[in-house]
């Protein structure tokens, strides 16, 4: 048997790394930023580039596909040139999936920090970036096939199969959520509206949980965690188990995101039901991981790699134990829209993901530069300081959350709501504070991390390109009859592939085909219209400041709701709604109805000064919507986009939009100037204020009975 | 591009959750069957596979690391 020499590339791997590194601290300061906004709202600068509404999506779009995406890609790119024992395919597709990757995150920060935004969570980058992720995201993939076919080691480990599922169910999420109708440039419209919209942004947004920040995870854990104890995973068939169950189980679970909406009551159990299944496989690969390290646990009390593991494996079996019970309808009544998810997320994100990376770091770049690393200690105060960071992030939320949740729930006597709304938020001042220091904490361990490996890098010597040897793979001829039944094995890569895209695919297809084709799933109301230009520039302002990082639109049938919001959403009310803006977090009150509740002179000045209309609020002010200009140039693309998905604008309504526009704009503008207000009626705020009394007046008046039909 | 309503009613789509259980269910089983039945060596090997260097690899891997990149 002959051995074949070959390099392993080590040097693509060193760049990711040094992304890794970069882009965490970057995507931490602005998550710091943005909880200090919450109780110093003065920070918001008044500029529009830094307001909370644009600062948060740069936060979790830089964590999770800068932070955790450079991560992935690290230790992929390690891992799995010597589970194939192969180099990567191509030096230069490797090239191009790292620039391709770098150049999609810089393009994100400058266009989010614009206010370039489709409005949809984690999904919010323009449609030019999409397009551009997809490119990049198919050489990842091209790069990763390349190397399969080119291995010289005939079994596939089971981390590959993690890696092979995230590609192909990444590409399948990315690809249809981000359906969307151009307007120009930098402005799309969902190709979904309404109920349809949100079933598959939050198909997408769960799914990106499960797939970007957990299947790739879960692939370096049973790579990195035997290599750091030095051991193979405890149990080989619980880890092909742990496999299929988690990516079939995992793609049902979307609609728990959605529970007591306007989304159709069966969505929501077939998602309560999966969800609640999905302990078994996560708490297998938990368990799985743990125990890897069964008569080993001496170790980790010197090896600063395993502790951050061992955390970080604990944080995933607690934040996976916590999901499902947050998918219970009861408990989803008290969590959802509070700050017990954001706690619920930064047990993952802090520990699962974020302690994953950190001790694949320490235990990678010491063997890519041949050295020790610089300090043991300081890792170990790293780890120490990190983790308090993450109790100090975590249970100041989980308070505030729970507490903030039955203060809005909570009835006097005599059956009126006890709490105002900015009561309620007042209270979450000191919480907000005290998470802001956990985080603090937490990046400060970070800082060390950085510190510590550009002092091991500076001492080292790196190796670029590693030898190895190995011996080919030969092919497998069978020798009795049969013919060609080793093919199945050689393609065994691509029906991997295919077999996953197939299992992913069915939970999404169940669910939205009979909400896509169902007529009796999205009633339709009479007296819902679709938005007048006016309405819709003042809409597109909405989405671009991020408002529905705050708000929610979408109004539960509870009596604590119905009582300080009035009546509860309907699915029909939605149908021109591209794309949906229910949010999924009320660090504001709702506006599902604002429409008519306040003066339009009341929102001018509330815009303008959130402060002087309701005191204690952490709202931050928007002084360019009144020098701005409404883009009247868009109002023409804007309808035929609109008409293009199906709204029903009269036949040649784009031509006569804009007299339309003008005409309601002089009637805000002339109501304004009753309050003694001048302001110009082509002025952004004009159209906002607009949008604003429009909100859930549809309905308003109408009984029940009418409404439905 | 608007979504048409196909169908009126909900009336026997239960088919589409019938059909995903059964896919599901079969599909999980043939999983645990093929864990069951397959031998502990096989597995052992498999879980063996991110820790298998040769000791020669290794010598190499520590000795005459070839840089390329470096000048």
């Amino acid at each position: 048997m002959e051995l074949q020499k070959f390099q392993y590339d080590n040097k693509t791997v060193k760049w990711f790394a040094y992304a890794t590194m970069f882009w965490g601290i970057v995507g931490m300061l602005a998550g710091l930023l943005a909880a200090l906004q919450l109780c110093i709202p003065a920070l918001n600068m008044e500029l529009p580039y830094t307001t909370f509404g644009r600062v948060r999506p740069i936060h979790t779009n830089a964590v999770i596909f800068a932070f955790v995406g450079n991560g992935i890609f690290m230790g992929v790119y390690y891992s799995l040139q010597r589970l194939l024992k192969a180099r990567m395919f191509s030096d230069f597709l490797s090239k191009v999936h790292f620039f391709g990757w770098q150049l999609i995150i810089v393009l994100a920060a400058i266009s989010l920090a614009l206010g370039k935004t489709t409005g949809k969570e984690y999904a919010e980058l323009e449609w030019p970036i999409d397009i551009l992720i997809t490119i990049v995201w198919v050489v990842f993939g091209w790069n990763m096939f390349g190397t399969i076919i080119r291995r010289r080691e005939r079994h596939l480990y089971v981390a590959i199969w993690f890696y092979i599922a995230t590609f192909v169910t990444i590409a399948m999420l990315h690809i249809v959520n981000s359906i969307e109708i151009p307007v120009s440039f930098w402005k799309s419209y969902s190709w979904y509206a309404g109920v349809q919209d949100a079933l598959v942004q939050w198909w997408y947004g769960h799914n990106a949980v499960a797939f970007f920040l957990t299947t790739p995870y879960l692939g370096l854990m049973y790579y990195f965690l035997p290599k750091a104890a030095n051991r193979p995973v405890y149990s080989y068939r619980l880890s092909i188990i742990h496999f299929w169950s988690l990516i079939f189980i995992y793609i049902w679970a979307g609609p728990h995101h959605l529970l007591y909406t306007s989304v159709p009551d069966w969505a929501q159990s077939l998602g309560v039901v999966f969800s609640i299944m999905l302990i078994a496989p996560s708490w297998g690969g938990m368990i799985n991981g743990l125990l890897t390290l069964r008569g080993a646990w001496d170790k980790v009390r010197e090896d600063v790699v395993l502790k951050f593991l061992v955390v970080a494996v604990t944080a995933y079996g607690m934040a996976t134990f916590e999901g499902p019970m947050l998918s219970l309808k009861s408990v989803s009544a008290i969590a959802h829209y509070t700050d017990w998810i954001v706690a619920h997320v930064h047990v993952g994100a802090l520990g699962w993901n974020g302690f994953m990376t950190f001790g694949i770091l320490y235990w990678l770049i010491p063997k890519l530069f041949r050295v020790d690393l610089y300090s043991k200690k300081l890792a170990n105060m790293h780890f120490w300081i990190g983790t308090l960071g993450i109790v100090l992030y975590a249970v100041p939320m989980y308070w505030s959350g729970i507490m903030q949740s039955l203060m809005w729930k909570e009835f006097t006597p005599e059956g009126q709501l006890k709490w105002q709304f900015m009561d309620t938020v007042t209270k979450m001042i000191p919480f907000y504070a005290t998470r802001a220091i956990g985080g603090t904490l937490y990046l400060t361990g970070a800082l060390f991390m950085v510190y510590n490996l550009i002092k091991t890098i500076k001492i080292g010597s790196f190796l670029a390109n590693e030898n190895a040897e190995a011996p080919a793979l030969e092919k497998v001829y069978s020798t009795h009859g049969k013919e060609h039944w080793h093919r199945w094995i050689e393609r065994k890569p691509v029906q991997m592939m295919i077999v996953s895209l197939v299992v992913v695919a069915i939970g999404g297809i169940i669910e939205f085909v009979p909400t896509f084709l169902v007529k009796s799933n999205i009633p339709t109301i009479a007296s819902v219209k679709p938005y007048t230009p006016l309405e819709l520039h003042g809409r597109d302002i909405y989405v671009r400041e991020g408002c529905y990082t705050c708000h929610s639109q979408m109004i539960r049938p509870f009596r604590s709701e119905t009582a300080r919001y009035g009546e509860y959403s309907k699915a029909g009310e939605f149908v021109y709604d591209h794309p949906f803006q229910w949010g999924s977090k009320r660090t504001g009150p709702d506006l599902a109805r604002l429409g008519g509740k306040y003066p339009d002179s009341w929102h001018y000045n509330h815009m303008l000064d959130p402060t002087s209309m309701s005191p204690g609020s952490i709202m931050p002010s928007y002084p360019w919507l009144f020098d701005d200009q409404i883009d009247v140039s868009s109002t023409v693309a804007k309808i035929k986009a609109m008409k293009r998905l199906g709204v029903p604008y009269p036949e040649n309504y784009e031509n006569i939009a804009a007299a339309d526009m003008e005409k309601q704009a002089k009637l805000i503008a002339a109501n304004l100037n009753k309050d003694g207000i001048s302001i110009l009626p082509d002025r952004e705020v004009v159209a906002l204020i607009a949008y604003l009394q429009r909100l859930g007046t549809d309905i308003k008046n109408e009984t029940k009975k009418d409404t439905l039909k | 591009m608007k979504f048409i309503n196909y169908l009126e009613s909900m009336t026997g789509v239960g088919i589409y959750p019938l059909t995903s259980l059964i896919i599901f269910f079969v599909f999980f089983i043939g999983v645990m069957v093929f864990v069951i039945k397959g031998k502990k060596e096989y597995f052992d090997m498999l879980s063996q596979l991110p820790l298998t260097v040769k000791q020669k690899d290794q010598h190499t891997l520590n000795t005459k690391g070839y840089d390329e990149a470096a000048h």
